[in-house]
């Protein structure tokens, strides 16, 4: 069982409360850009096994959107912060290099 | 809202391992704004201090509760919700907000009786941590399959709010969870 601690209402929630919103920190690419960054924006995404963002909603809670860093092997939580994150913040990614010193942001 | 408005179960009540009793027509006025920007307007209409995050303050004859960063719900009188939601409106004038009387859009319950009891039966129909719940802390969360919240009245009452549509489901819910022989023993 996952469970996340929502950054805007600070509960440790389990993932029943919340809802899954899929990979985050995807660049928009919409009308009028090349097609094949479009479909990347559309349906290309990373499926780690391992170190993963993702967006989720605390649907049955605050109802805020935010953003998550876990592990898609174990389901270890390595940390979540404010959706109005354009890229992973620098504690997160300290605290994914502590677990695993292998892993890098690409 | 009218004279001839009637809540969703009409005070329906059962017991069991604890008491569930709907109780009747409830004001709630829910308020979205910058919180610590309204945290004056509040005051002055009712009363209470704005809460920190979870918590609910208390007011006059009325509770302010925290429901997300930028919403907070008044529970109060239910003839009084109207006037609350217009004063806070001009009390907010040229200020982003929201401002609305969801009395009808509510149900709520009460949940009495022994202290580990209480805390058994909502355990069994939520994912929240209900043994870490403390007096003035509002929780939001799941009742099996709907939305809800959960707070402490006192030590011996828990009162449970959800949307009037699903009111007769989780009062169902609760009673089911309340049945005699279903009793836990967790919470002592
Ligand atoms: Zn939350």
């Amino acid at each position: 069982m996952l469970t996340f601690r929502c950054p805007y209402c600070g509960i440790d929630a389990c993932e029943t409360e919340l809802a899954p919103g899929g990979e985050a920190h995807l660049k928009r690419f919409g009308p009028g850009s090349a097609d094949a960054d479009f479909e990347a924006y559309l349906f290309l995404r990373h499926n780690a096994k391992g170190v993963h963002f993702e967006r989720w909603r605390h649907a049955m809670g605050c109802g805020k959107w935010f953003l998550a860093a876990r592990c898609t092997a174990t389901l270890e939580v390595f940390g979540t912060y404010p959706a109005q994150t354009p890229e992973p913040p620098q504690d997160i990614v300290a605290a994914i290099r502590a677990k695993r010193p292998d892993w890098s942001l690409s | 809202m009218s004279e001839f408005s009637v809540s969703a179960l009409d005070g329906l009540s059962v017991g069991g391992s604890v008491t569930i009793r709907e109780m009747g027509r409830q004001g709630m006025v829910s308020l979205r704004a910058d919180l610590s920007a309204a945290a004056k307007a509040v005051a002055r209409v009712t009363g209470a201090e704005m809460p920190a995050q979870r918590k609910i303050s208390a007011g006059k004859e009325c509770a302010v509760a925290w429901m997300s960063p930028d919403e907070v719900l008044i529970l109060c009188a239910a003839d009084q919700a109207g006037k609350i939601a217009f004063d806070l409106s001009e009390a907010l004038t040229g200020q982003h907000h929201l401002a609305l009387d969801i009395s009808d859009a509510r149900a709520m319950f009460s949940v009495t009786g022994e202290a580990g009891a209480i805390r058994d039966v909502l355990a069994k129909i939520t994912p929240a941590d209900i043994g870490a719940l403390g007096l003035g802390e509002m929780r939001r969360t799941r009742l099996q399959q709907v939305a809800g919240a959960i707070w402490f009245e006192a030590g011996d009452e828990a009162r449970v709010i959800c949307f009037r549509s699903v009111a007769r489901y989780v009062f169902d819910l609760l009673a089911m969870s309340a049945r005699e022989g279903g009793t836990v023993g967790y919470h002592g």
